[in-house]
């Protein structure tokens, strides 16, 4: 089992270093990814187009490779502020118990009683279309599941006994809770969070999809796969690239995710499913 | 039937109710700036933008208004739609069955496929039918419904012809939408009847079963399956209601007439009282699959039935 988790999490891993480096040296490899050319509407790859060009004669290569930007980009802001505030309320509400931890355990019913998808949709619509407003409404719902997953390590660690000499010996609940009972959450926090990342890859793209993310001439890969629609039976190529890109990110943060698990020995609830 | 606990959760569902209704009632007062003026576009005349904002009740105190949106959206009144001319609770039940249709459809495939899949993938570990349901189940977490969709159109209708590229209609037209929707679905389940499967071939009382002598096919059918089936029943549950969000997309993709294509249309058109009405009827929708599948869940569990 352990070792088939180390090798799921390197194999990911590497995917997803591959990736990054890619679109960080993007601007250095592949032309710019605005650079339009209507002479060359829609030709299929070719030399010095790879992966051909899109209905603006812009090079799809190009626009993939700045789409891992934004994609990983979005995707570790949505898990950092989610785990920031999910954390933070679950931790406090496991610890202190009470109307807090009923308040807060309230508010999570509210918003898992939301198809996730479905809330994230409506935020994004009234709230405009715009990476900072993908990430915020991400963020606004992703919080719940690493709030629960704290909430319940927390409330449960809370009466051992390395607690209560901690206590005795002057610890005060901020300091109980980050240096003795969140480290041991982290592993099953870990787990969540590489499942969130994938999920707020999905959804951000989903939401881009939607006209509701990045707005153009942003190369979100949702967004470069429903500009190619119309095209499709002429040039595949401009939704078919993206596509691959987004799945095998989303196969490279499943892989870690699972290898981590096995490796860290967690049982984890799995990440909603945003979409399909 | 379930005693006090189906209706200690049927009471739960009450603060959830009020959650989700009134969540729907703060996404108008989240739009940055007037919703009446982006509604009806700058160079509206002042005397329509006063008329739709007594007709909205935004001419109100908070509280009054919160209070007429409760009232009105007890009785299924959901106020006008701008875009579409006719009252919002007429065009959501308009679009509501079509929804349905392709959510059961996708749900039906999705169920009806993994069953039989997972089941056989457990019986013989590592075999090819075990590697065909993981595939299936990796292929279903990894391909966005927007990108499968496509890719299914432009190779069962447009090239090959098999099926036509959009709309609602007869079976044919069900079948790319439903194999679209259904697949995450299908990716879930299957891995889920997988594992519960061999978790259950693995228990005391199926070694007792088969040493009682009952023939194999009864062991798998009665004992190890329908024990397996019990937190399948759960998650089925679950991601039936995960597919009313799921046909958002889907519906935009083939043009189906559903729920999610008007909530889409609605947002295109700026339309807030439809917006509003399309995410309250999907999001009691989805309230509504979850406590059933709760209660049916410690309806066929005799260890939930039995509790206390």
């Amino acid at each position: 089992m352990r070792a088939r988790g180390l090798g799921a999490v390197a194999a990911g891993a590497a995917v997803l270093l591959l990736l990054a480096l890619a679109g960080a040296v993007a601007p250095l490899l592949v032309p710019d990814p605005y650079a339009t050319d209507l002479a060359a509407r829609l030709a299929a790859p070719h030399a010095g187009h790879a992966l051909g060009q899109d209905s603006l004669g812009r090079d799809v290569l190009a626009r993939v490779l700045h789409g891992a930007r934004i994609s990983l980009a979005v995707g570790t802001a949505v898990v950092a502020l989610s785990l920031l505030v999910g954390v933070t309320l679950g931790a406090a509400a496991g610890y202190l118990g009470g109307w807090f931890d009923e308040a807060v355990a309230r508010v999570i019913d509210v918003l898992l009683a939301f198809p996730g998808l479905l809330l994230a949709i409506a935020l994004a619509a009234v709230l405009g279309p715009s990476l900072g407003n993908v990430v915020l409404a991400l963020s606004l719902l992703g919080w719940t599941g690493y709030a629960r997953l704290a909430r319940a390590e927390v409330a449960a660690l809370r009466q051992r006994e390395f607690v209560q000499a901690a206590q005795a010996l002057g610890a005060g609940p901020g300091r109980i809770v980050a240096r003795h009972l969140l480290p041991l959450a982290a592993p099953i926090l870990l787990v969540q969070a590489t499942f969130g990342m994938a999920g707020a890859i999905v959804a951000e793209s989903s939401l881009s999809f939607l006209g509701l993310g990045a707005p153009p001439p942003l190369a979100s890969w949702g967004a470069m796969i429903d500009e190619g629609r119309p095209f499709l039976l002429v040039a595949p190529h401009v939704v078919v690239w993206p596509g691959i890109a987004l799945a095998a990110t989303v196969l490279a943060l499943q892989l870690v995710g699972d290898g981590l698990r096995d490796l860290l020995d967690v049982r984890s609830p799995r990440q909603r499913v945003v979409t399909n | 039937m379930t005693g006090s606990l189906g209706a200690r959760r049927l009471v739960l569902l009450v603060p959830t109710l009020l959650g989700v209704v009134t969540l729907v009632f703060a996404f108008l007062h989240l739009v940055p700036g007037d919703p009446v003026e982006i509604m009806l576009g700058e160079s509206a005349a002042p005397a329509d933008v006063a008329a739709l904002r007594r007709d909205l009740g935004l001419d109100r105190p908070l509280p009054a208004q919160y209070a007429r949106f409760l009232l009105r959206a007890a009785r299924g009144d959901l106020g006008q739609s701008i875009a579409f001319r006719t009252s919002v609770a007429r065009a959501v039940a308009g679009r509501y069955p079509a929804t349905l249709e392709l959510a059961g459809a996708a749900f039906v495939l999705a169920l009806g496929l993994a069953l039989p899949l997972g089941v056989a993938a457990a019986l013989r570990p590592g075999s090819a039918v075990d590697r065909i349901a993981r595939l299936a189940s990796l292929a279903g977490a990894c391909l966005p419904g927007f990108w499968l969709g496509p890719l299914l159109i432009l190779l069962f209708s447009l090239r090959l012809g098999w099926l036509p590229v959009s709309g609602r209609g007869g079976l044919a037209h069900l079948v790319l939408p439903a194999t679209t929707l259904g697949l995450g679905m299908l990716a879930v389940l299957v891995r889920l009847v997988r594992a519960s499967m061999i978790g259950a071939l693995g228990e005391d009382y199926v070694r007792s079963a088969r040493a009682k002598g009952a023939p194999e096919r009864r062991v798998i059918a009665v004992h190890a399956l329908r024990n397996a089936l019990l937190p399948v029943t759960t998650v089925a549950g679950l991601q039936a209601g995960a597919l009313l969000a799921g046909a958002i997309i889907t519906e935009t993709i083939f043009a189906w007439p559903g729920l999610g294509r008007l909530l889409v249309q609605a947002i295109d058109a700026r339309d807030y009282p439809l917006v509003q009405g399309c995410v309250l009827a999907i999001g009691l929708t989805y309230v509504g699959v979850n406590t059933a599948t709760d209660l049916l869940h410690r309806a066929i569990d005799p260890r939930l039935r039995d509790a206390r």
